[in-house]
């Protein structure tokens, strides 16, 4: 080992605040990112038990109606736009693409941190909107209400439009980054699954994302000119808000949850110690989806007053993204057949993905069915399909890879019995909030309801003590592996026995480039050997 | 009584709720099968091929299996097509009222609602009688709101500038909970009313009594449509009995299909007509010229009812 600056790990071969700062190493951006999405992922949970402990009985509590909406709302714009977009392809993504392809860094390093610093530029914004009255639009802004010329709202579109370029530009770097960078022998279906949904979460990324921007600069227009787009009683269209929002927000949601595809994909292989069943299905079924993705988000409309054409086109199309995410979960399931599997803390969060997967999206496909639909729409049932995608898939998939991904990170090994015991709590926790919503919203309770009716307490109060497992197996989490980084023993290279570039080649904590020779590909990202039981 | 709610649903008093409770129970049988699939899977391989020693390795590493592939491809296509159209079917007896339903303006507000009866009165609660097809015409005064009745399994966002419709035939009587589900600020939770459904008799009676109450001696809206006629000066223009004017006459206009100057047609129907009463420049009927003023601001979402169902009575 040469004694050249880039021979040292990543977190000694520079020192000092600004060398952070001003750095464009993927890995110290990667954990900047994941720094602050946790931070703000606390931020989100703390609004969310705000409102869920005011939930606990029917009528006004602790809090005004007005705080309610305010908190809902919070909790929704943080949540939805500086923690589970930008979140396994901030942090993960940016972490470990080039480690898995066998590159020094992305394609556009300078580009990386500029996502980092709109990243942040938003979210400053988005806390500033706090100090220019109560933002209670909810997440979704929905005109004419969201134009009320509320200042903390237009702060808020501000916050979100900025954060939209951050993730354009992560999309567009993370595409040219899997074109151009990838190591000799890595062909496309040698490179682990985990990049294949960076891929399709990039073209949704650069393709969507384009058109919240313009319909949060739309709504900005009009509050401030004037202009009739929107707002009915300007001549607008309040339907034409709906349409362009969800031809983002749609592809959003598998923004939101396809790089957990890639995350599990990784974990499961990892811990059966089997090569993935159906790689390339997974594979272009990520890819299938984004662009069936881009044609179903009339869903999110059967009752607004569409067509009832258009309700029937989009709920026809809306099923057909149903199978390739059943076919997935079949996959995942198969791949445990025949394999070694170890119940570690991240295996044990990959296979509460795949529960939580499976409700979510049983959930979804009852959605879909237009006459269903009708009674459902706008209910906590939604609210909980939801959730069960973005925090019972997304985030839940999330924690099991930085559990995993922690030792490269980090160098150090976390412990694994409050590991586990965290896993179970968060398990419990979070099917006891969501699960109970489920029930209450096919009852008719609607959502974003601060007062409801007395029949649905028992839900509330479910869904209230399911929160408190929740916070508690998640803090139990977190506080493992800040300890770890103290306590921790020294992690090897390969503590799993993992097959990807980013364990067989790369030291712990990795070095400046990452390789110390760049890695020469021969073969697939899982190919275990096998041996007679 | 005994109700008929169910651990999932409501309770159901409306010809809607048996089909849509049949799919969704059908699903949630079909959904309870595969998750059960998967679950019960997933914890056997866990189980069966659990790591017993550090080094041991998978004891096989099966990739493709067509049969399985294609199994798990062509069922779930086959049962969700199927879903399609169980929902599509549904759906769209859903959106078509019945042709002898009773009509009943629905306005939304921040935060309250208002039923419209066509006997001239307004109500705070909707009172329907049992058995009998009634449609909702929604509107908004404000922002988006969304009138949503569990037992009928019947909702539709209540849109400002614009009419949206939904229908139910009530199975039974009751008192049922009127709710509002898109989001509309601060007393969004409050927005609650109720739907009384009454007997055939009993709604008579209430209607009648309601009417009188209500004072304006009953006329109904299309009476009250009459007098908005000659009172905005419509008549200047417009004819009730065919003879040609300087705009098109209005008699027989309800339902037809009007061929505009720019080559397009149109159905006349309210959206129709509320938008060439407040914007008449955007669709001006092919032979007649663009002369109309606009009475955006003058004219009251009241007044336009009136003069709807005033039209429709002039066949």
């Amino acid at each position: 080992m040469s004694a050249h600056a880039e021979n040292i790990n990543y977190f000694k071969a520079s020192k000092g605040f600004m060398s952070w700062l001003v750095t464009v190493d993927h890995k110290r951006i990667g954990l900047m990112y994941l720094a602050s999405i946790l931070l703000f992922f606390i931020t989100g949970g703390v609004y969310a038990g705000l409102f869920r402990l005011e939930l606990w009985g029917p009528l006004p509590g602790f809090i005004s109606p007005d705080t309610y909406n305010h908190l809902f709302t919070m909790h929704g714009v943080i949540m939805v736009f500086l923690v589970v977009v930008p979140g396994i392809p901030g942090a993960l993504g940016n972490f470990l693409l080039p480690l898995q392809l066998g590159a020094k860094d992305l394609a556009f390093p300078k580009l990386n941190i500029t996502s980092l610093y709109l990243y942040w530029i938003g979210a400053v914004i988005a806390l500033f909107s706090l100090t220019q009255g109560r933002a209670d639009s909810g997440w979704t802004f929905y005109a004419p209400y969201s134009l009320s010329q509320n200042p903390a709202v237009l702060w808020m579109l501000v916050a979100a439009f900025i954060l939209g370029f951050s993730s354009i530009l992560t999309g567009l770097n993370f595409i040219v980054t899997i074109h151009k960078m990838r190591a000799p022998g890595m062909t496309w279906f040698r490179m682990p699954l985990f990049v294949w949904a960076l891929y399709a979460t990039g073209i949704m990324q650069v393709f969507a994302t384009p058109v919240l921007g313009i319909t949060l600069l739309l709504l900005l227009m009009e509050n401030f000119f004037r202009i009739g787009i929107f707002d009915p009683a300007l001549g607008g269209d309040p339907l034409l808000m709906q349409h362009f929002f969800w031809f983002y927000s749609h592809p959003a949601v598998y923004i939101i949850v396809v790089p957990a595809f890639g995350v599990v994909s990784e974990l499961i292989a990892t811990f059966s110690r089997k090569d993935i069943f159906g790689y390339k299905f997974i594979a272009f079924s990520s890819v299938a989806i984004t662009i069936i993705g881009f044609l179903v988000w009339g869903h999110h409309m059967f009752v607004s007053g569409q067509s009832e054409v258009a309700d029937t086109i989009f709920s026809f199309l809306t099923f057909f993204t149903a199978v390739p995410s059943a076919i997935k979960v079949f996959n995942w399931t198969t791949t445990l057949y025949q394999g070694s599997i170890k119940l570690t803390t991240p295996m044990l969060y990959a296979l509460q993905f795949l529960f939580n997967f499976t409700i979510g999206g049983l959930t979804g496909i009852v959605l879909g069915i237009l006459s269903v639909d009708i009674h459902l729409h706008d209910t906590y049932f939604v609210v909980s399909h939801f959730h069960y995608v973005a925090m019972g898939s997304t985030m839940i998939a999330f924690i099991g890879g930085i559990y995993y991904w922690w030792p490269k990170m980090t160098g150090r090994m976390f412990n694994e019995t409050w590991g586990r015991l965290a896993a179970v709590l968060v398990f419990l926790g979070f099917n006891l909030t969501f699960f109970a919503q489920l029930i209450m919203g096919s009852q008719g309770s609607p959502r974003r309801y601060y007062n409801y009716l007395t029949e649905f307490q028992i839900y509330h109060q479910i869904s209230t003590a399911g929160i408190v497992v929740l916070a508690l197996g998640l803090f139990m989490a977190l506080f493992n592996l800040l300890i770890s980084l103290k306590n921790g023993a020294i992690a090897p290279q390969n503590p799993w026995g993992a097959r990807t570039l980013e364990w067989t080649h790369a030291e712990t904590p990795p070095v400046l480039y990452n390789f110390t020779e760049t890695p020469v590909v021969t073969q697939g990202p899982y190919e275990y050997p096998t041996e007679k039981v | 009584m005994e109700t008929t709610k169910t651990f999932w649903l409501p309770e159901q008093a409306s010809t809607f709720a048996d089909a849509v409770d049949w799919a969704f129970g059908l699903y949630f049988w079909i959904s309870l099968f595969f998750f059960a699939l998967i679950i019960g899977l997933i914890t056997y391989f866990v189980l069966r091929y659990a790591r017993k020693r550090p080094e041991q390795m998978a004891s096989g590493q099966m990739i493709h299996n067509t049969m399985l592939e294609l199994s798990w491809t062509i069922i779930p296509l086959l049962i969700v097509m199927g879903l399609f159209f169980i929902g599509m079917r549904g759906y769209w007896h859903m959106r078509v009222a019945p042709s002898d339903a009773v009509t009943i303006d629905v306005v939304g507000r921040k935060w309250s609602w208002s039923f419209d009866y066509t006997q001239g009165f307004s109500n705070d609660t909707l009172v329907v009688p049992v058995h009998q097809p009634v449609r909702l015409r929604v509107t908004s005064t404000d922002v988006l709101h969304s009138f949503f009745i569990p037992a009928f399994r019947a909702k539709a966002d209540v849109i400002p500038g614009r009419y949206h419709s939904l229908w139910f035939e009530a199975t039974r009587t009751g008192v049922f909970p009127v709710l509002c589900t898109q989001y509309c600020g601060t007393n969004h939770s409050f927005m609650l009313s109720a739907v009384k459904v009454l007997e055939r008799e009993e709604y008579d009676e209430w209607l009648k009594g309601a009417a009188e109450a209500a004072g304006g001696g009953g006329m109904t809206p299309a009476e009250f449509g009459a007098t908005v006629y000659t009172k905005r000066g419509c008549n200047a223009c417009h004819s009730p009995d065919g003879k040609p004017g300087i705009g098109p006459t209005w008699q027989g206009l309800w339902g037809k299909s009007r061929p505009l100057t720019n080559g397009s047609s149109v159905l006349a129907d309210e959206a129709y007509i509320r938008q060439s009463i407040l914007e008449p420049p955007t669709q001006v009927v092919a032979g007649f010229q663009p002369i109309m003023p606009p009475y955006k601001g003058i004219i009251s979402d009241r007044e336009i009812e009136a003069v709807i169902a005033y039209i429709q009575t002039l066949k």
